[in-house]
């Protein structure tokens, strides 16, 4: 029904742009399956409200196409699209019941009552609205006001996607939960298309089966959670997702060693090749926390670290230590024997990643 | 926010303001009700006449006359403000340059001393040296306010619209101005015409500020008496004398202090009562309609 | 980059609702509708305009000119009628007279008004729904019923024809105004930020003054915008309260009319003078206005 695609997109807001720093979105391509439930990560100031407007229509990219099953949209406003969004704060027609408000979009596209009032009741039951159908829906709480904006978008038999738009930012916490498996719910009920915007990793990768992480105007890596997580193609996505982060080194290749500051790293023969090969002085190795071990004596393969501090955290402990002068963070499984002050970090070889100008290479590729 | 703490302290922070407003109504408000029951002679000579001169001034034809010109003066410059500042606030630029500069023009009209309005509105509706008068004159139409007592109304009319329909824009404006973009834009996916968005958007975001531009308009106009005093001098005859017209010319040009202190209380009490009554119909209409049929 | 991008498949037809509205017919209705709410509120301006217009005209022609025959702009430019207003004291010493009470009312008002404004927004105590509204009932007495009983109390209490007396009878309407106003304003700044001032130490004129005042910079500046409005445009009781020393411009422009009939071209260069002031008012203020003329409340 709906396959939405954007390509070549930029999008500035100001009229004449000069240079990158001007642009909201950076030349982007990008295919959204029908059906898929897709997650549009990044901190505030990326982009991902700017990029689910102009998929909505709200915007009008400029540069670039957006195509709804290979068509051009981009002039198309957004009463003339088969979408509908929800949007941060809940926006609900405060003089209207509850029925009303779900009626309303059908109403707008002059729908026959008799129609309108089994889609609304229909709606409503999977929304758990039916007892409030009948109140003034500026007497709701914000979640209830949330799921109201929601069924707007559901009522209508033509939607074939929903964007949301950091919807849950108001709602109580223990309430977030049972709204997100609502999502999924309908989700998996009535084969729409779902882009849901946030900057919470966690709020991600419950809801989504695939998520793009934007930064600075560019969708740097698109995957399922778990590859996200094994293989960040981009040091950001190593850094933003996963608690703590990754843990980054600038390295570069002297003495046929490769140094992080004074330091060698103990690495393989092929990554010490690729960093040898690199024609760019952008070298930095990048590790998960979860992937070093610590052990008070010297071990093969194994730098000497400074012990900052440890945090026990109830099921791991987060240790923090310095190499070279650089903050790390390690994760201690939990039982783990205690450290002193002065002991040796091991990389698991297989889990560092090589990163050349903030992109992800594959170790061994040439 | 509605959580106030109790402190009657507070009362020292009113203290000052209560001082000066017990100063210029209090004490004033009770010469007015010590007349309003008295007849007086001369300096030493008062006689005590109970409601007498109360139920002079309600029997009185020619105030009888001027309190339903005044109903009719102000019921119409409603009719007229409200939709119509409404529209203008409507079309008003929402930013940029051209926003400051509307407002600036537009709030003009309500920065001028109030006679100078009416000197405004006198010169330009004279039929020999006023821009409207004499067009009106020369398209061959025969208008003048000082013999006609239906130009006199249609101008008095006109010129509290050019007036004071800024106010209810600006006032509105404001209002509009409050609406979160989210708003339009989820009204757009809804497919929501523009009437629909007026009609559920815009007109129950700026109820709160209707009902202080209607208050403020019904009082002003109710007291009006600068503008028409000096266009018309509330003729011809006393077609367009107003309330606060008859109460001066009774209070200063004849000194009955009697009859005019008892019609001052009668007006007043007029405009709070209407006011109040105003007022409570709105916040009760707001109130939710109690649940039919669900639970 | 390092993630493949997925081909584009062609879908089947986009089923379209509305597709009998080409983009290009869509942006011409658009476009139409703009360009007519536009010439739409230039008519309105241009109406609004004319009369202040005609003023100004009549202000830059010579009584014979205007007297003589109808001309939509001054033929012979003069300004002899504004130099004659600059030049002659009596004349003015009324824009004097009407700035120094307009000054003296915004100054008392605001002055009053700030703390009890901040107790009716931030403390219940006895009585204060009632005295609240009696405020207001105080916006809704017409000032005609108030002239003789301020004409008698100024008189008696030796203020009569001083500058005083009227910024103290606009009081009357001003300071109910003004708290209306501020405790909008001040209700919409978080208690807490009170509470902090006080647990960092602040005494209460402290923190009045260097933390609350400041944080409702805007709505004190709206306030003082409907403060020297309605000052300044009032003369009903300004004119009973005075007679020659503190006499308003309002009152002095009535001496243009005299047996030999209505010097026109004083009288329009004295309106327009009187305008000036409120522009440079609303210019002062353009920024907050927008926000301010909803009173804190929407």
């Amino acid at each position: 029904m709906a396959e939405i695609t954007l390509k070549g997109l930029a999008h500035a807001y100001t009229k004449t742009p000069t240079g990158a720093a001007d642009y909201a979105i950076r030349h982007m391509d990008h295919v959204w399956h029908q059906g898929g439930a897709y997650a549009l990560l990044g901190p505030s100031g990326c982009g991902k409200s700017t990029l689910l407007n102009i998929i909505s229509g709200l915007l009008e990219p400029s540069d670039g196409d957006v195509l709804f099953d290979g068509h051009r949209v981009n002039e198309l406003p957004p009463e003339e699209r088969n979408i509908a969004q929800v949007f941060q704060f809940p926006v609900i027609y405060d003089t209207m019941t509850v029925f009303d408000n779900l009626a309303f979009p059908l109403r707008n596209m002059n729908t026959p009552e008799y129609r309108v009032k089994p889609k609304v009741l229909e709606v409503a039951d999977i929304l758990e609205l039916t007892p409030l159908l009948w109140r003034k829906a500026k007497n709701l709480t914000a979640d209830e006001k949330q799921k109201v904006s929601m069924g707007r978008g559901l009522v209508r038999d033509d939607v074939t996607a929903i964007l949301f738009d950091e919807p849950l930012t108001v709602i109580d916490p223990q309430l977030k939960w049972k709204l997100r498996r609502k999502l999924k719910e309908i989700h998996e009920r009535f084969n729409i298309t779902m882009i849901y915007v946030t900057h919470d990793q966690l709020e991600a990768s419950t809801f989504a089966d695939k998520i793009a992480v934007m930064y600075e105007g560019q969708v740097v890596q698109f995957g399922t959670p778990r590859e996200l997580f094994e293989r960040p193609a981009h040091t950001f996505v190593g850094y933003f997702i996963g608690s703590p982060g990754m843990n980054f080194m600038a390295v570069e290749y002297r003495a046929e060693q490769v140094m992080f500051g004074a330091q060698p790293l103990p690495v393989t023969e092929q990554l010490k090749r690729d960093v040898a090969g690199a024609t760019s002085t952008n070298i930095k190795l990048g590790i998960r926390p979860e992937f070093i071990t610590i052990s008070t004596s010297s071990m093969a393969d194994s730098v000497p670290i400074q012990i900052v501090s440890v945090q026990d955290l109830g099921t791991y402990s987060l240790l923090t230590f310095k190499l070279n002068e650089q903050t790390f963070k390690a994760r201690l499984p939990e039982g783990h024997p205690p450290v002193s002050e002065q002991a040796y970090a091991h990389f698991e070889h297989a889990k560092v990643a090589l990163y050349i100008d903030e992109y992800l290479v594959e170790i061994g590729h040439e | 926010m509605n959580n106030k703490v109790p402190n009657n302290r507070a009362w020292l922070l009113v203290l000052p303001m209560l001082v000066l407003v017990a100063f210029s109504a209090v004490i004033p408000l009770m010469t007015v009700v010590n007349y309003s029951v008295q007849d007086v002679l001369g300096p030493n000579a008062r006689f005590f006449t109970g409601t007498e001169w109360f139920q002079s001034i309600l029997n009185n034809s020619a105030l009888q006359a001027a309190f339903l010109r005044q109903i009719s003066f102000s019921l119409i410059i409603l009719a007229i403000q409200i939709p119509l500042g409404i529209g203008i606030a409507l079309i008003m630029p929402k930013r940029g340059w051209q926003a400051s500069a509307v407002l600036i023009l537009i709030t003009l009209p309500l920065l001028i001393p109030w006679n100078v309005v009416g000197s405004i509105w006198q010169i330009f509706t004279r039929g020999d040296i006023g821009l409207m008068g004499w067009s009106l004159r020369e398209l061959g139409i025969n208008y003048n306010i000082t013999r006609n007592a239906g130009d006199a109304w249609a101008t008095i009319i006109l010129m509290d619209v050019w007036h004071w329909t800024p106010l209810v824009a600006m006032l509105c404006y404001s209002g509009l101005r409050s609406i979160p973009e989210a708003y339009y834009q989820a009204a757009r996916i809804d497919r929501a015409s523009k009437w629909a968005v007026f009609r559920y958007i815009q007109l129950p975001k700026l109820t709160n500020v209707l009902v202080i531009a209607v208050l403020l308009r019904f009082m002003h106009s109710f007291m009006i008496y600068a503008e028409p005093f000096v266009l018309t001098g509330g003729g011809p005859g006393s077609s367009t004398t107003f309330l606060s017209q008859s109460l001066a010319t009774m209070a200063i040009g004849q000194q009955d202090l009697g009859p005019s202190a008892a019609f001052s209380l009668i007006y007043f009490l007029v405009i709070l009562l209407v006011s109040w009554v105003f007022y409570t119909t709105i916040m009760n209409m707001q109130k939710d309609k109690p649940p039919h049929g669900g639970a | 980059m390092s993630y493949q991008l997925e081909n584009s498949q062609r879908g089947e037809k986009y089923n379209t609702i509305f597709s009998k509205v080409t983009p290009a017919q869509r942006r011409n209705r658009n476009a139409r509708s703009r360009w007519r709410a536009r010439l739409l509120l230039g008519l309105y301006l241009v109406l609004m305009i004319l009369p202040i217009y005609w003023l100004i005209n009549m202000s830059l022609q010579t009584n014979s000119e205007i007297l003589g025959s109808m001309t939509l702009w001054p033929q012979n430019l003069t300004f002899d009628n504004y130099i004659g207003i600059f030049t002659n004291p009596s004349w003015y010493m009324g824009y004097v007279n009407s700035m120094l009470y307009v000054a003296m009312n915004m100054l008392i008002t605001i002055c009053v008004a700030l703390p009890a404004a901040y107790a009716f927004s931030r403390y219940t105590f006895i009585g204060d729904k009632h005295l609240f509204f009696w405020l207001l009932t105080n916006l809704m007495a017409p000032p005609a019923v108030f002239l003789l009983p301020y004409f008698q109390l100024y008189y008696s209490v030796g203020l009569f024809d001083t500058h005083i007396a009227v910024a103290l009878a606009h009081c009357l309407f001003n300071i109910p105004l003004a708290i209306w106003i501020l405790e909008g304003f001040m209700s919409s700044v978080p208690k807490e930020i009170d509470e902090t001032a006080y647990i960092d130490g602040y005494s209460f004129p402290k923190f009045f003054i260097k933390i609350f005042i400041p944080m409702i910079r805007s709505g004190i500046g709206v306030t003082l915008f409907f403060l020297f409005m309605f000052s300044w445009v009032e003369l009903l009781l300004a004119r009973t309260l005075t007679a020659t020393s503190a006499q308003p411009i309002g009152m002095i422009m009535t001496r243009t009319s005299t047996a030999s009939g209505i010097d026109w071209g004083t009288l329009a260069a004295a309106g327009v003078l009187t305008i000036i002031p409120g522009i440079l008012v609303v210019y002062f203020v353009r920024n907050h206005i927008a926000k301010g003329f909803a009173l804190g409340r929407t």
